[in-house]
């Protein structure tokens, strides 16, 4: 990692955006705000295309009051974030125990086949980023990925098929972390 | 049929809204508790349930919470735990999407109790459409006036609020998910102090699981001592079993504690036995950090004693052949699995979420997952498996948090009942990497 | 006042002391070793699990013995308490576990690496270290990084010990390093291209306890035992201007804050009296520094008058 590679261009969150992470701000006691830099950083990688820049870290750290380096810290700790530029949908594949078990290995030659891409590549058309992750608490139904705040259980070959042209038609709802 | 205490309504079309829940006895405990009783006597209800944390320590709930610490004039806070991240584990997050309300009447109940007048729910970000369903449960409960201020005339003020983590398993290690409550890193603190004196903010807190939470509401609805009724011995009440990998009826059961292992796997109430007609090998019964168990201490303890799901019979014979009840993150593997290679999983699994701020778990997580790897891939040596054996005793109990534990306890006992089949890796690599790789690819294409 | 008895000596500390601070009043051998503790930074310890010993006696009240091996930095007395350190060999064999887990993506450029001689991890090895590795895998490297003028950052060699990150938060007005990402893949780093730049910023290098951070006006200049650290003060304005010049004949190489037997510093000093004033006329020259005749510094000099060295 050593050095943050990506800038990124400008990043403001949007008015409403902004709204939320004030409302945000306020279920945590006085003083107590830097609670919502989690949630508050969700927000901007959504906003953000997918992924947090410097320019959407420093943004969040303005907007939270409180320095760069303590969004840089945690904005690293946490899998969720991703900091280099991503597709337009990002497969999260479980690869633990269970779905390990159920075939998550198959099928993810599958999709790297198909897609002509390896773990943490996006394919050029800039439509899809493959990852791997770890137990996504989906043990019962695997093998399974998130995509977007949604998880697709059961998954088969067939299944995959169809949700990658669904997503090629726009098809597929990757939800909000925004207010619902 | 077994009793069903939380997940009776949970097939109700609807039953995730508030007027379906309500219909269905909703809120009834806290009207009860908060008319009838005070908050002492929710307590005193607790301990007499004998109701032990789900989340995996199986720590007896009334007396975490009269371990709070009660300082004049400093808030007091009550956090769930819905940070469910242990490999096998899916059971809160059925109980959430199913029936949010019982959790959120739980945690009112909770706070009550212990005089807490804020409370956070603290759940994994990858539930993330989960929190949408518990903010959409809140803001009803709020309007129908089980949460805010004067809460039916009691004098309780109580708010709930959904705090949403990011990946990282560690979070759910309760100083560690306070810290990523605060805002920062997921790392573990040194205990002492614990939560209870000092906890969110320096304030006392309690971490209760999602499912602990829950579970106050039928003891508060039928009292503690028919709860207690319940289940056998220190064991007492139901526990949501979350039942994964080769059997075939996959899914979250909740089981009266003390159901037998053989009927919990082999029944058609249940699991419904191994799948493809194919024998058990190994069951790991309460998440990846417990030991796993050969098949012939699965049903049975070696005293040749039924093996029955309970946090007692599970742990009969120690970490020898013995294993834990854990979070209820139920693992079967049938004949065709590789025990090497899931064991390689979970260490990967380990190496991955170590937080990386002491030494033994930092370093030692990423050596073992390197030595069964290379076993795995028919490089191993025969002093791999001492050499594994050492590296996780190093680990276990050195360590800042349990974590260090979790990833050791999986190595040793694999090691310990499962040994032959490493050496095996060892002395014959090709036929075991033709084995292991006939999982995932067709034989054809393995030529 | 509590009692404590710390492999068989007993001390008599204030309520609230730790069993390391109990320790090093009783001193000696029986001290254990601490890594990543450091008294005046507040909330530093815990991580490192070098300084782990068995409590055998849990106190005069309740003497049952603590189940686990306890971080003796962290860790209060009570009266009555029984500390195991040298005395157990579950203790030491922990703590070679501990070196051992240090060690295994360690570099161990000790012969080309600035701290060799005045290095925790090199002493620790030293005393508790297998004579040969049981690792057999690739060691995990960082690109080493000037954070600044003054300062090194050779990634490879940290412990993450977090002392650095401690003192930038306590000393500085604002802190713009940490810890970056997780598990063992964690680093101490600034993330985005940032000299660390503020007056007390260069104690980060004598808090460090293996050679992750240097002093780049002294990189390569000379072994620390060839030199001769001196006590030496100047009037500043904004430290104490106490500190240590270490010196090869009259040129002063380098200046660090001056060090306890525990390798602690308690005045901390100032940037410009760090990097900036290396003339002999900056300086009060005080005396040779008492230094543990054990330790390699000590094997030199002060026999001979400072002229002749050279």
């Amino acid at each position: 990692m050593q050095v943050a590679s990506h800038n990124g261009k400008p990043f403001n969150f949007s008015p409403e955006a902004l709204t939320e992470v004030q409302g945000l701000m306020v279920k945590y006691p006085e003083g107590r705000h830097k609670s919502a830099l989690i949630r508050a950083l969700h927000i901007a990688q959504e906003e953000n295309g997918g992924w947090l820049s410097i320019a959407a870290l420093d943004h969040v750290a303005e907007t939270l009051r409180i320095t760069p380096i303590e969004v840089y810290e945690v904005a690293t700790f946490y899998t969720m974030f991703n900091l280099e530029p991503v597709g337009k949908y990002v497969l999260e594949f479980c690869h633990t125990g269970p779905c390990a078990i159920e075939g998550a290995e198959r099928l993810l030659d599958y999709v790297r086949q198909k897609l002509g891409i390896e773990t943490g590549q996006t394919t050029p058309d800039g439509m899809f980023t493959l990852k791997e992750v770890e137990c996504l608490g989906a043990c019962g139904y695997a093998p399974m990925m998130q995509v977007g705040i949604y998880y697709h259980e059961h998954l088969t070959e067939e299944k995959i098929d169809r949700f990658l042209e669904d997503c090629r038609a726009g098809n597929i709802d990757k939800g909000s972390w925004k207010m619902h | 049929m077994s009793r069903k205490l939380l997940l009776e309504h949970a097939h109700i079309d609807g039953i995730n809204g508030y007027e379906t829940y309500r219909k269905h006895g909703g809120y009834r405990a806290v009207e009860k508790a908060l008319k009838s009783m005070a908050p002492a006597d929710v307590l005193e209800e607790v301990k007499k349930s004998g109701l032990r944390g789900r989340g995996g320590a199986g720590f007896p709930t009334g007396m975490k919470w009269s371990f709070l610490a009660k300082p004049e004039g400093v808030p007091r806070y009550l956090l769930c735990n819905a940070d469910e991240s242990e490999p096998g584990t899916f059971k809160d997050r059925y109980l959430m999407e199913k029936i949010p309300h019982l959790l959120v009447e739980g945690m009112i109940l909770s706070a009550y109790a212990l005089g807490a007048n804020t409370s956070y729910i603290y759940i994994r970000g990858e539930y993330s459409w989960i929190v949408f369903i518990l903010e959409k449960a809140i803001s009803e409960a709020y309007a129908k006036g089980w949460l805010g201020k004067n809460i039916l005339g009691s004098g309780f003020d109580c708010d709930l609020y959904v705090n949403p983590g990011a990946g990282a398993y560690i979070c759910g290690e309760e100083t560690a998910l306070i810290e990523s409550l605060e805002g920062k890193r997921g790392n573990p603190r040194i205990k002492p102090p614990f939560p209870a004196v000092k906890g969110l903010w320096q304030c006392p807190t309690v971490v209760n699981n999602v499912e602990t939470l829950a579970a106050v509401v039928p003891i508060v609805n039928e009292g503690g001592e028919a709860y207690a009724r319940i289940g056998v011995g220190r064991s007492t009440g139901t526990k949501l079993i979350s039942a994964g990998g080769n059997i075939n009826k996959p899914g979250v059961y909740e089981v009266e504690l003390g159901l037998s292992m053989e009927e919990f796997i082999f029944s058609d109430e249940w699991c419904g036995g191994i799948k493809n007609g194919k024998r058990l090998k190994a069951c790991v019964p309460g998440g990846s950090s417990v030991p796993i168990l050969p098949h012939y201490l699965v049903t049975k303890t070696a005293a040749g004693e039924d093996r029955l799901l309970s946090y007692e019979s599970l742990a009969d014979g120690g970490f020898e052949s013995g294993s834990m009840l854990g979070s209820g993150g139920f693992i079967v593997y049938d004949e065709d699995q590789c025990v090497v290679r899931n064991t390689w999983n979970f260490t990967r699994f380990y190496h991955h979420e170590s937080c990386g701020q002491c030494s033994p778990c930092r370093e030692g997580t990423g050596w073992m997952e390197k030595v069964l790897e290379r076993l795995e891939n028919g490089k191993g040596k025969l002093s791999d498996m001492d050499l594994l054996v050492e590296v996780a005793k190093k680990i276990e109990g050195n360590t800042i948090c349990p974590l260090g534990d979790a990833a050791a306890w999986p190595v040793a006992s694999a090691i310990r009942h499962f040994r032959e089949e490493f050496e095996w890796h060892v002395r014959e690599p090709e036929a075991c990497m033709q084995r292991n790789y006939g999982l995932v690819k067709e034989k054809a294409e393995l030529a | 006042m509590p009692k404590v008895k710390i492999d068989g000596f007993e001390v008599e500390v204030p309520e609230g002391t730790t069993i390391l601070n109990a320790a090093r009043q009783i001193g000696g051998d029986i001290v254990p070793p601490a890594m990543c503790y450091y008294s005046s930074l507040k909330g530093s310890g815990g991580k490192c699990r070098t300084c782990l010993v068995k409590v055998t006696k849990g106190s005069a009240n309740d003497a049952r013995p603590l189940p686990k091996l306890v971080a003796s930095c962290q860790t209060q007395v009570l009266d009555g308490m029984e500390v195991a350190n040298i005395s157990s060999d579950e203790v030491l064999n922990a703590r070679r576990g501990v070196v051992e887990f240090l060690l295994i993506n360690h570099p161990l450029d000790c012969p080309i690496c600035d701290q060799a001689g005045e290095c925790h991890l090199q002493d620790l090895s030293f005393e508790h270290g297998l004579a040969d590795t049981r690792y057999e895998f690739e060691r995990r490297t960082f690109e080493k990084i000037d954070i600044g003028p003054y300062i090194k950052l050779h990634m490879t060699r940290c412990i993450l010990c977090y002392r650095c990150v401690y003192t930038a938060q306590q000393l500085t007005p604002e802190r713009v390093h940490g810890v970056i990402g997780r598990g063992d893949h964690a680093e101490i780093s600034t993330f985005i291209e940032k000299a660390i730049d503020n007056d007390f910023s260069g104690n980060v290098i004598d808090v460090c306890p293996v050679g992750a951070l240097t002093d780049r006006t002294f990189r390569f200049k000379s072994r620390v035992w060839f030199l001769k650290p001196m006590d030496a003060h100047r009037n500043c304005e904004k430290c104490s201007g106490k500190a240590v010049a270490w010196m090869y004949g009259n040129e002063i190489f380098r200046v660090t804050g001056r060090k306890d037997q525990y390798g602690e510093v308690h005045d901390f000093i100032c940037n410009t009296c760090r990097f900036e004033k290396k003339a002999l006329e900056d300086w009060t020259i005080e005396g040779p520094r008492d230094i543990d005749r054990h330790s390699v510094i000590s094997q030199n000099h002060y026999e001979n008058k400072t002229v002749t060295v050279k």
